[in-house]
Order: structure tokens, then C-alpha cells, then sequence
């Protein structure tokens, strides 16, 4: 599947100018708040008419300023979740997940609504009312509600960013299997580089109602340059690998990834699980020879390939491990100190409880379709 | 008791056809009163503080100027009424018909307004997120807007039946005071209290108007209520 999207539209004193195609399983719309994300999937959703350019779906033609077409929402085949669920409060939780159903022809329905509540764990409410559901409920329901009506594409606008850390972990991993088992794809709007880093495939990064940068998630997450001031602290290299075995004797799985082994607390995952984690820049130390006597677990061998000016004192700097990219944050002290240069053989060492479930996710399977 | 409910037939007919008038007016009021409301309160046109206007005409003008008026246009001899009963068999003057659109323009402004307010309040990204589930705009309002104005709806309707049951300016101006034809209880209790020893009967159906009216109040709070819970909305 591909979205395509290519269209200048003005609002009052915003433009917004995007193109870009992806064909990724998750994209990612990535920016800061007024950086055009939610005026994008407008456009996308056909809330908003473009001004001009054109905006296709698997090569079905939207809106197409130059042709004359706009095809309405209601004919779009969208699925759409909201920062703020926006379930139909007179209906119950089943009635609510069955509205879409009515909506789609026969042949085009796909969805089913036992798996789609499997899938969710919504099993338990479907007699409640929306008033009476938790954040985290209804947004899975809202999920559930786009699902069936059996869309080509299923947008989500924010959809974690009204929820607490709590709640927001509670539908994470939902996020991750909608992305995994169902062959929907995804267009995600996000200003938390955390959601973004965990479940995309592809990034689109947007600043000023301009596509900043696009490309794939692992490419993407290492420009620390593009990230939000806010956001900074929480960048880092985004790494796939997959669990190879556990280590029950001190409650630890060991993760194996192109950089080599890593170990970080217990997943109750089985071996040869994907998982994607994001290594924080500001987590990663560097050592100039292999260190000895120290209490980080994971000591990781490279070479340094960049190294970028970063927020005040700081530098950040690439380093390639055996072929993956792994980023640190360091002082422009140390940097001098160290004589860390271009070329040079250093050890990237991260601690073991730097990966939390903020940065422990399920990685995309390797076959990705499309 | 037994005085209370020891009506004449004549007085029978007038309950009877207030009820009857005031029915009619509310229901054929509502389809018009949901479709100016709509327009009032989400339409953007030129002319609509006009409108907005002439639906509260009828709130302003002494009732007499309202009856005179209906009288003007749909008499026998108006320019509405003439059409409507050669083209349609309608006619309205001096009919209980005519009893009803008199009644129902006079609740009209009252209608109007509970359904408007009702429909301002609902949140128009609901029935977005219904148009992205692929209902087009007719279905968006017949399943999300209608059921969430539902309880504005009954309070209109419940409105605009109790201003039909007490109309009486313009309904005897438009249509007189006709027995078993256009004269509703109120204008009975009129006639009543113009005749020697009317005083009994009067009273008769002033009390049946009050217990009418209250049952009719009590009805829509209890609907209201429970349309209220059944949305539990928050």
C-alpha cells in the first residue's frame, strides 16, 4: 500500500506544503504542536478540501485539485481515531463498534468483530456506555470502532496524547499488534518522538507546515537535529533486534542485534520475538578502551562515524556498530578530553535499566509487506 | 367530584378538541421547527437574522395581530388560503384546521428555540467521526444528531402543546368561537364567563386546562429523564 500525498494549502497565516510517499506499514506524521500534523490528516481524511495538489490512497485518487475530484469522507474508507475518542455517547460500547459495518458493502468488509475485539481486550464492555469507560477504553474502542468499518488506511490523531503514562502503556502494545496482525496501514500523528520511535516504520517528520525529513524510522530517529527542543532529551538511535534467550537467574533477556549482544530486564517474550528499543542519546556513555570493572552491562564496539554540534555544551556523536547506529550525547569537555574524532575505535556503554518500557517495544516483523 | 367531571356534551367537545388542536399543531410543527432550527443554528446565509425574526413574530405581535394575519393570508379569500383549497381541498377559516395552524404558529417560536438550543449543543466532531465511518450526511443526522437532540426535541414539542392548549387571541380572531368546531377550552371558559351563571362551567374547565397542562409537563419530564439516562451523557 502507498500514501501518496502532495498538496500546498493555506490557512489564514499557515501553509502547509507536504509531499511525500510512503509505502510503510506505519507512517509516522512526526512535528511539534502547530507544525501541520493534524492539518495534514484533515486533508488526508477529507475534513479539509486541499487547495491544490492531489492525494491518493493504493493509486485510488482522493482529491485531486487539478482533476476536479474530491471524493467526500463518508466514501473515503478511512478509518480515523481521535485525540479525543468521540464515541457516540447514546450507544452502547457494541453499538458503537458496529456503526462502521452498516456503512460498507459486502464485498469490502473484512473486519470481523470477535477478532477485532480480541485483538483490543474489549471483550468485557460491550453493554457499557461510553460515559462509563476509562481514557484507555474508550480509545480502544474508538480503535475498534475505525477497524470495522473496514478501512484502506486507518489515520490516528494523537491518539495517546490525552491519556497518563499509564494509560498510554496500557495501549501501546495494542498499537503494536493493530500494526502487526492486521494488514491495515497505518498514518500515526505524533509530537512524542517515544510513540514515534516505538512504532513506526517510516517517519515523516513536519516543521512549519513542511516536510522536514522522510524516510525510514531507523534513518530517521538518529537526526537528533529534527527533533523538538522538548523532545531532545528523549531522542536516541532507534535499534532492532530480537531476543535470543533469557537469563532466569538473574531475571534478565538477552537481546541479540547487529551492534551484538545487549542485555536488559526480563521480557516475557519468547526467543525470536522482534524488539525494537530506542537508546536514548544522554544514556550512552563512551569509554576510549574496553572498560573494566564497571557495573553497565552493555559494552557495545564501533567506531565513531559523526559527530554534530548539540544543545549548548553538549555534542552528539554517531557511533557505527558493526553497521548499526547508536548515539550519544557527551560534553564538548569530554569530547576534547577523549580526542573522540572521526574514525576512532570506541565502546558504547549503556546501562541495563536504561531500557524501560518506554523504550522496550515489539519490533516490526522482518517480512514487512509493501 | 362528581360536579368536576359532570360535563356537558358541548364541554366534552371542547376538551376534546383542544386536545385534538393542540396535537395536530405539535406535530405538524416539528418537521418544519427541526428544519428552521437546523438552518438557524448551523446554517450561514444571507437573510438569516430575517428569519430568525419572523419565526419570533408571533412571540412579539399582540395574538389578535397574529390571528388578523393568519386571516389575511389564509383566509378564504388570502392569497395561501385560496391556493391551498382549490389546489388542495385545505381550508382553514372557521375550521378546527385552521384552529390548529393558529395554535402551532403561536408555538412555533417556542419550539423552534428548544430544538435550536439542543442542537447547538451537540458536538459537531461527533457526527465527524460518523462521516469518517462512512455514513453520509442524511444518515449522520438521522443516527447521531436526532437521538442526541432528542430530549430538546421532546421539550419543544411539549412547548409548543401547552401554548396550544391556552392559545386563544388568535385562534378566535382567525377562526371565531364556533361550538364543536373551533371553540377550544379556552375559549369556552371565554364564552362561560360572558353568559349569566357561567361561573360553574368555567371553573369545570379552567381545572380540567390546569390538569391537561400538568400531565402534559409531567409526561415530558419523565420521557426526558429517562431519554437522559439511557444516554448517560456525561
Amino acid at each position: 500500500m502507498t500514501l501518496a500525498v502532495d498538496i500546498s494549502h493555506r490557512l489564514g497565516d499557515f501553509a502547509i506544503e507536504a509531499n511525500f510517499e510512503s509505502a510503510g506499514r506505519l507512517t509516522a506524521l512526526f512535528g511539534p504542536s502547530g507544525s501541520g500534523k493534524s492539518t495534514l490528516i484533515n486533508l488526508i481524511a477529507g475534513l479539509i478540501r486541499p487547495q491544490k495538489g492531489r492525494i491518493a490512497v493504493d493509486g485510488r485518487v482522493l482529491a485531486d485539485s487539478a482533476a476536479g475530484i474530491f471524493v467526500p469522507m463518508h466514501k473515503r474508507r478511512i478509518g480515523m481515531v481521535f485525540q479525543d475518542a468521540r464515541l457516540f455517547p447514546h450507544m452502547s460500547v457494541a453499538g458503537n463498534l458496529r456503526y462502521g459495518r452498516w456503512f460498507t458493502p459486502w464485498s469490502e468488509r473484512y473486519a470481523n468483530m470477535d477478532a477485532v475485539v480480541d485483538l483490543l481486550g474489549i471483550g468485557h464492555l460491550l453493554d457499557r456506555r461510553p460515559a462509563k469507560l476509562s481514557g484507555g477504553e474508550k480509545q480502544r474502542v474508538a480503535i475498534g470502532r475505525a477497524l470495522l468499518a473496514s478501512p484502506k488506511l486507518l489515520l490516528m490523531d494523537e491518539p495517546l496524547a490525552s491519556l497518563d503514562e499509564a494509560r498510554k502503556a496500557e495501549i501501546l502494545p495494542y498499537i503494536e499488534r493493530l500494526r502487526d496482525e492486521t494488514k491495515i496501514p497505518i498514518a500515526y500523528v505524533s509530537h512524542s518522538i517515544a510513540e514515534v520511535a516505538r512504532l513506526a516504520s517510516d517517519v515523516v517528520v513536519l516543521s512549519q507546515g513542511k516536510v522536514a525529513a522522510f524516510g525510514p524510522a531507523e534513518a530517521i530517529m538518529q537526526r537528533l537535529d529534527l527533533l523538538p527542543a522538548e523532545e531532545r532529551g528523549e531522542g536516541g538511535a532507534v535499534l532492532d533486534a530480537r531476543v535470543l534467550r533469557h537469563d532466569e537467574a538473574f531475571g534478565m533477556t538477552v537481546l541479540g542485534s547487529p551492534a551484538g549482544e545487549i542485555r536488559i530486564s526480563r521480557l516475557a517474550r519468547p526467543a525470536g520475538t522482534p524488539v525494537r528499543l530506542r537508546i536514548r542519546a544522554r544514556d550512552v556513555m563512551i569509554a576510549t578502551e574496553q572498560p573494566a570493572g564497571l557495573s553497565a552491562l552493555n559494552i557495545l564496539a564501533g567506531t565513531i562515524a559523526a559527530v554534530r554540534p548539540g544543545v549548548g555544551p553538549t555534542v552528539e556523536i554517531a557511533i557505527d556498530c558493526n553497521g548499526a547506529i547508536v548515539l550519544a550525547r557527551i560534553t564538548e569537555q569530554s569530547k576534547q578530553t577523549l580526542r573522540l574524532a572521526l574514525g576512532r575505535k570506541v565502546f558504547a556503554v549503556i546501562k541495563t535499566v536504561s531500557f524501560d518500557s518506554a523504550t522496550t517495544g515489539t519490533g516490526l516483523p522482518v517480512e514487512a509487506d509493501g | 367530584m362528581n360536579w368536576l367531571l359532570d360535563l356537558t356534551p358541548d364541554e366534552w367537545n371542547a376538551v376534546r378538541l383542544s386536545i385534538k388542536v393542540a396535537t395536530v399543531a405539535m406535530l405538524a410543527s416539528l418537521p418544519p421547527g427541526i428544519l428552521i432550527a437546523l438552518l438557524l443554528a448551523r446554517g450561514r446565509f444571507w437573510g438569516k437574522t430575517l428569519l430568525n425574526g419572523l419565526v419570533h413574530l408571533p412571540l412579539i405581535l399582540p395574538p389578535v395581530v397574529t390571528g388578523y394575519l393568519l386571516l389575511l393570508t389564509f383566509g378564504r379569500r388570502g392569497p395561501a388560503g385560496a391556493f391551498l383549497a382549490e389546489y388542495f381541498g385545505i381550508v382553514f377559516s372557521f375550521r378546527w384546521t385552521g384552529a390548529a395552524l393558529a395554535c402551532g404558529v403561536m408555538g412555533f417560536p417556542l419550539m423552534v428555540r428548544a430544538i435550536r438550543l439542543s442542537i447547538e449543543a451537540v458536538d459537531r466532531k461527533i457526527e465527524a467521526a460518523a462521516g469518517t465511518l462512512g455514513a453520509n450526511p442524511l444518515w449522520v443526522f438521522a443516527t447521531i444528531t436526532l437521538p442526541l437532540i432528542l430530549p430538546g426535541l421532546i421539550a419543544g414539542a411539549i412547548l409548543s402543546f401547552a401554548k396550544a392548549m391556552g392559545e386563544f387571541g388568535a385562534t378566535i380572531t382567525f377562526v371565531s368561537n364556533i361550538p364543536n368546531e373551533t371553540q377550544t377550552l379556552p375559549s369556552a371558559i371565554y364564552t362561560f364567563t360572558q353568559v349569566p351563571g357561567g361561573d360553574a362551567g368555567a371553573l369545570r374547565l379552567t381545572l380540567i386546562s390546569v390538569v391537561i397542562s400538568m400531565v402534559a409537563l409531567v409526561a415530558s419530564e419523565v420521557l426526558a429523564r429517562r431519554v437522559g439516562r439511557r444516554m448517560d451523557i456525561e
